[in-house]
């Protein structure tokens, strides 16, 4: 998902006007957007990203208050401190924009990470990839005698881990949601 | 649509149509600035029988825009537009992206193809909301009529309140036509949206314990004191009459303190003074109150007044830390924070440093006269132009509009300006072509008042036809033309920056300018005599309608002082000297 812009400070200044910061470390972060479920929030968003040269790793959203249109956008970018307090408050002048959580920041974020893997092979292989699945504690979802759909869930990190896995055993694609994102406790946002 | 009612309100059946009118009217809008089209003629036809609503019809649709800010600017209140679909829109696409820079007020709607006809490359047909997306404040496309009042009042509020700035509204024909329920403003609440008017004590506090401590303070002060209302620059005289303190602006915010004021440092900047530029360079304390820390302003980030302290006054919280890391964030109104930091200061009555020796030293800078020019005897020099224009006008408290480019900042810094809303110029986004529409706003919302557009023969082509505008309402705007026969800034720095090497900036076929007044119906008058002037701008003023002033001034002036881009507030390069070297890197900014 990344719009290629890269972070000012990482491919140098990108513009004439980022004189400043320079010096200053690139750190990846996960952002919880709240924002009122109205036609064309996700595109402001995403246009506020791309027309201010920020970077998008990963992003999923979907309606999660029916009653009130809330949705949730969670977006995982990268930037230096400067940069990362820039998007907080570029999101939070988008109008239908209630709340960003910085759930990295937090200390109390869990992320999680749902993939669905196709796996073909036959022979040896093929029970090497199963044997790999349960020990990662994949689903199978979908089996032909050829073939595997695996649907594991779980941090970023530990998908693609099984992924690279998998690529010696047959893989043939890969789907993934993206970050998702919730704070631990019993506190809201 | 998430809009919710509050409380029962007056609810009545009409069209969509009707309600846009009832809309607008509910809203206190008294004039407003269009052109008609295919997908906004029922619009049109409602309009048709309400009379109290002053309809200008402009030539071009980036004029209405630009006449809506220069009402709203003049004003203080929200410039209304009204376009239809498609070129319409996309014409208006300038002016939005403008009033998004300059924060100003402004609604805009347009009208789109009907419902079931989006989405098919209709006749007049564009994408709207998907274009003004990334250049309005907020927009909307309006699908049910039911939504449509609350929509227009939500647009107003959200145009009108915190950092102000332009609202979309696309209206589809067939909601036009459709009948539906109106409901009024009193019923309308956006959740998600509420700007930070107040300000965090704490802060107010710090910012007080700096001035109380400060010995080379400087106010810094930008557009939002201007977009806050006239009593943020009562305050801010206030504010600097009990500290002594003295005052810069940005280009947005001349006339939010008094230009004939004793501690006035004039304009900061690029092309701002000597001494504004320095004390902002040497400064110990800099109180930055609703300006955003420009480009232009700034120059070299790295060398921005290295050895103050910091305060931003902003009702923008990104505009915080967004260029220049500051000591005291304040997010609030500048009314209200300034408001606030007079009564801190009220507590704090122990003695403060004496600023004796710190307005000693700019005293010293202001010494070197850095606006001076040699004049002439043969050629009308533009700041000469400039400084009778004003020594003629200043009794009549006119109101300045400005294209982009030399003749701006000429106007900038040899018209003097001692009371806000009275300078409408797009700073910003440097929109050629803004000057004489805004005029055309400007005159609208004060009909007896003097109302001039210093422009250049260059910008003043973008929008030339909106002269037509003028006659047509009988606005006696007045434009006055520094007429050097070159896109004046673009020469100066191809002379300064790119050896003289003049690529396309000198314009082979110029308008007869006093013809063409004429052929559109207004006045036209030429000067290229300095000992004419007098009489000429004189002339100008006593005519009652509108006038093009061709100007001939001196072609190859350069506007100066001049920070050239990438240097430093102290570097900057002055009238008699020449010769400063511009980086390899300074070439490169704009």
């Amino acid at each position: 998902m990344s719009d290629g812009s890269g972070a000012p400070s990482s491919a140098g200044p990108k513009s004439a006007y980022f004189l400043a910061h320079q010096d200053e470390e690139v750190e990846r972060r996960t952002l919880a957007v709240l924002v009122d479920n109205e036609p064309g929030v996700l595109a402001r968003v995403v246009g506020l990203f791309s027309g201010r040269g920020y970077n998008i790793d990963s992003l999923t959203v979907a309606e999660v208050d029916e009653s009130s249109h809330q949705s949730r956008i969670t977006i995982v970018t990268q930037g230096t401190p400067h940069i990362l307090e820039q998007i907080e408050a570029q999101l939070l002048r988008l109008v239908p924009v209630g709340e960003v959580v910085d759930i990295t920041k937090s200390k109390r974020g869990i992320e999680r990470e749902l993939a669905l893997i196709k796996v073909a092979e036959k022979g040896e292989k093929r029970v090497e990839a199963l044997r790999i699945a349960q020990i990662f504690r994949a689903n199978v979802i979908d089996t032909t005698n050829e073939s595997f759909i695996f649907e594991l869930t779980g941090a970023s990190d530990k998908i693609s881990q099984f992924v690279e896995l998998m690529r010696p055993l047959g893989l043939v694609e890969v789907s993934r949601t993206g970050v998702l994102s919730i704070k631990r406790g019993k506190e809201k946002g | 649509m998430t809009v919710k009612t509050r409380k029962k309100t007056e609810t009545r059946l009409m069209t969509g149509a009707e309600m846009v009118i009832e809309a607008l009217r509910e809203q206190g809008v008294d004039v407003l600035f269009g052109y008609p089209g295919g997908a906004v003629l029922p619009i049109y036809d409602a309009l048709h029988s309400a009379p109290e609503l002053q309809h200008v019809l402009v030539r071009h649709e980036q004029g209405a825009g630009h006449a809506a800010e220069g009402y709203a600017r003049s004003t203080g209140k929200c410039g209304v537009a009204l376009v239809t679909s498609g070129p319409g829109a996309t014409n208006m696409v300038t002016p939005i992206t403008d009033a998004m820079m300059d924060s100003i007020p402004m609604v805009v709607i347009c009208g789109q193809v009907p419902t079931h006809l989006i989405g098919t490359d209709a006749f007049q047909e564009a994408d709207t909301t998907g274009i003004t997306r990334s250049c309005a404040k907020h927009n909307y496309l309006v699908t049910d009529v039911d939504q449509l009042a609350r929509t227009i009042h939500e647009a107003f509020h959200i145009a009108t309140s915190g950092r102000p700035g332009p609202v979309v509204i696309d209206v589809p024909k067939d909601v036009q036509f459709a009948n539906g329920t109106y409901v009024g403003k009193d019923g309308v609440h956006k959740p998600t949206y509420s700007p930070r008017i107040q300000p965090q004590p704490e802060a107010i506090a710090a910012a007080a314990d700096l001035i109380t401590r400060a010995k080379r303070p400087v106010l810094y002060t930008g557009g939002g004191v201007i977009n806050s209302g006239p009593r943020a620059s009562e305050l801010l005289r206030q504010l600097q009459k009990e500290t002594g303190i003295p005052v810069t602006s940005t280009l947005m915010g001349l006339g939010a303190f008094p230009a004939s004021h004793k501690d006035w440092l004039g304009m900061v900047g690029m092309h701002g003074s000597f001494e504004a530029n320095n004390a902002m360079h040497d400064c110990d304390l800099m109180l930055c109150v609703g300006a955003r820390f420009d480009d232009r302003v700034t120059g070299r980030i790295d060398a921005f007044s290295p050895n103050s302290k910091k305060v931003h006054i902003d009702i923008d919280p990104s505009s915080i830390n967004k260029i220049v890391r500051v000591d005291v964030p304040i997010v609030a109104d500048c009314a209200a924070a300034l408001d606030a930091l007079i009564a801190a200061l009220k507590l704090r009555t122990g003695k403060r440093p004496d600023l004796k020796p710190w307005k000693a030293e700019i005293d010293a800078w202001r010494a070197r006269r850095c606006f001076a020019y040699e004049n002439s005897d043969t050629v009308i020099k533009p700041q000469y132009a400039i400084e009778r224009l004003y020594a003629l006008t200043k009794d009549r408290n006119p109101y300045i509009t400005t294209e982009v480019g030399q003749h701006q900042m000429w106007a900038a810094q040899f018209f003097h300006f001692d009371q806000p809303n009275h300078w409408m110029t797009s700073g910003g986004l440097g929109t050629m072509g803004y000057g004489l529409p805004a005029a055309v706003g400007v005159q609208c919302a004060h009909p007896d008042a003097l109302v001039i557009d210093i422009a250049g023969e260059a910008s003043i082509q973008m929008m030339m036809q909106e002269l037509s505008t003028a006659v047509q309402h009988k606005l006696p705007v007045k434009v006055f033309i520094l007429n050097n026969e070159w896109m004046g800034m673009v020469r100066q720095w191809q002379e300064l920056l790119h050896g003289e090497r003049y690529s396309h900036s000198y314009s082979q076929s110029l308008p007869d300018f006093v013809k063409l007044a004429e052929a559109m119906g207004g006045h036209g008058l030429r000067c290229d005599d300095p000992k004419e002037l007098d009489a000429k701008i004189l002339e100008m003023i006593e005519i009652d309608g509108p006038v093009l002033f061709d100007c001939r001034v001196e072609n190859t002036e350069n506007c100066l002082p001049m920070i050239p881009s990438g240097s430093a507030h102290n570097e900057m390069i002055l009238g008699q000297i020449t010769g400063n070297e511009i980086g390899e890197s300074g070439r490169k900014l704009v």
